[in-house]
């Protein structure tokens, strides 16, 4: 939570992210997950490599959050949003589009942006 | 291997008490599950204490030695930590233990302090649950997340707003008698489809509110139980615990909860029966979604079926299988951490036939209790029978 230590591995896959070099980790049984990780989480694998991240890929599921915590005050109402990039799944909010709109489906890319109430990195999906 | 007997249950009210210590709570719980078992406390010999969000809202950690203090035990205590299965799983280890002969009688319970947080606060204290770096950073709530699974389940199976609010419905109906409820109201379906949207598809009466209050169960051996003459008619027969993925996007499905699945298999299996054989059920119904997905993991109704159980009046009070006849979290209140024996102690008493709903279940002597943490990242079941 401290704003000078990062998180090694999540913060990296966030910078590339930000760059447009996504990326997974992928183990020898084609298993996705994504950092930080050691192991497989469904596999036990520790034989992992990074593999570009699919560019979009489509919303399965989504809510308009209303009620929040107080580091996403000012951001409510928000779509919360969980994307299948095939072999991994990556959870974000989704702008740039009127919630009403949102459905399951929508191609979405993601990107980096900040929270509206602390200022904080997140994963953003925008439609495509 | 000995047959562990529920010896005595209690429980403080649950509702909103925000000036009221966990401390004091448990106490309360505790105290009156010694009284009601009628053990002499000196013979208690480990307390198993389940709490979640101690830190957060008390600034309160090593609850278990402070636990005990409050009920006036001096033995070995211990906190366990699996968010709203707390005392699910601490129920689960005192029953190993007691089986085990590592023990005679043993004090199970749990407690949880949440509305001195304020809404925001215990929305932030319960986020927690969730996995902090992809979940929580995405702004992800803990209705937030029961929204994205009740989603998945429309799309997977069908279903509707109207089937859910039908499940709300049934539990404030069963909860009006029940004097340690939180809301002892009944709705309507109209009300609930019309109530504000905390995270859509869920509304304001899909969800449990924010609760204080304690739960405590008093277990005993067979032999303990017979030679002090302890009148405990019911056993716990079985128990089981499962778990899943921390995050729901490392999930294989969004619309079932495996931990469950893997949690009744198991304690069906230890107590030797099947699901036909469950004349009643108290589930984890945190919010109305997450009783569809307990009551299809536990093997009741088939997938995709669970939706329009309450709708066709199979899980309500006159219905086939009874489902949260105390009015489940959704109305009785889910102070998190006191959850757990909460649901054991309401099954005892429907079984022991000394709960304001045992009426409705004349001659039942098979309950199942199923508890979740988080989004069912941790499940525990536990089945209880009156053996006499
Ligand atoms: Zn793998």
């Amino acid at each position: 939570m401290s704003e000078n230590v990062r998180d090694a591995g999540f913060d990296d896959l966030l910078d590339a992210i930000e760059a447009d070099e996504g990326f997974y980790l992928r183990c020898a049984n084609g298993h996705g997950s994504l950092p930080p990780r050691r192991a497989c989480p469904h596999c036990g694998d520790q034989h992992l490599t990074e593999e570009p991240l699919a560019e979009s890929g489509e919303i399965e599921t989504y809510t308009v959050i209303n009620i929040t915590t107080p580091e996403f005050e000012e951001d409510t109402p928000y779509v919360t949003a969980i994307v299948d990039f095939g072999p991994v799944r990556l959870t974000g909010q989704v702008r740039g589009i009127d919630p009403d709109d949102v459905s399951t489906g929508l191609v979405v890319g993601p990107s980096i942006e900040q929270t509206a109430t602390m200022g904080e990195r997140l994963v953003v999906f925008r439609p495509r | 291997m000995t047959t562990v007997r529920v010896a005595g249950v209690g429980l403080t009210p649950f509702g909103e008490q925000p000036e009221r210590t966990a401390r004091d709570l448990f106490a309360e719980a505790g105290l009156a599950a010694i009284d009601d078992a009628g053990v002499d406390s000196g013979d208690i010999e480990a307390l198993f204490y389940g709490n979640f969000m101690g830190e957060m809202a008390e600034h309160q950690g090593h609850q278990g030695p402070l636990m005990a203090e409050a009920v006036g035990l001096d033995v070995p205590a211990t906190r366990y930590e699996a968010a709203c299965a707390s005392s699910g799983v601490a129920m689960r280890q005192a029953v190993r233990t007691l089986r085990n002969g590592e023990a005679d009688v043993l004090l199970v319970g749990g407690a949880e302090r949440m509305n001195n947080l304020g809404t925001a606060g215990a929305t932030e204290a319960l986020a927690i649950a969730a996995d902090d770096l992809y979940e929580v950073r995405a702004g992800m709530t803990f209705p937030g997340a029961y929204a994205l699974m009740a989603r998945a389940y429309f799309d997977e199976f069908g279903g509707t707003r109207e089937d859910l609010a039908h499940i709300a419905v049934k539990n404030h109906e069963n909860a009006l008698p029940n004097e340690y409820a939180q809301f002892r109201k009944a709705i309507s379906v109209d009300q609930a489809l019309t109530a504000p949207m905390i995270a859509s598809p869920l509304g304001l009466f899909d969800a449990c509110p924010i609760t204080d209050g304690a739960s405590a169960v008093v277990l005993a051996s067979e032999d303990y139980a017979k030679n002090h003459d302890i009148e405990a008619t019911v056993a716990v027969t079985g128990t089981g615990q499962g778990g899943d993925k921390m995050a729901l996007q490392d999930r294989g499905d969004l619309a079932t909860s495996p931990a469950a699945d893997k949690a009744a298999k198991q304690a069906y299996e230890d107590a030797d029966i099947s699901a036909k054989d469950v004349d009643v059920a108290e589930v984890h119904d945190c919010f109305t979604i997450a009783e569809v997905l307990a009551i299809e993991s536990l093997g009741f109704f088939e997938r995709g079926e669970g939706i329009s159980a309450a709708r066709d009046g199979k899980t309500t009070r006159d219905g086939t299988l009874p489902v949260n006849l105390s009015g489940g979290l959704k109305a009785k209140g889910h102070p998190v951490g006191a959850t757990g024996t909460a649901q054991i102690a309401e099954m005892t008493k429907l079984l022991r036939g000394d709960h304001a709903r045992s009426d409705a279940i004349p001659g039942a002597d098979v309950g199942v209790c199923h508890n979740a943490g988080g989004t069912v990242g941790s499940a525990v079941v536990h089945v209880l029978e009156v053996v006499e």
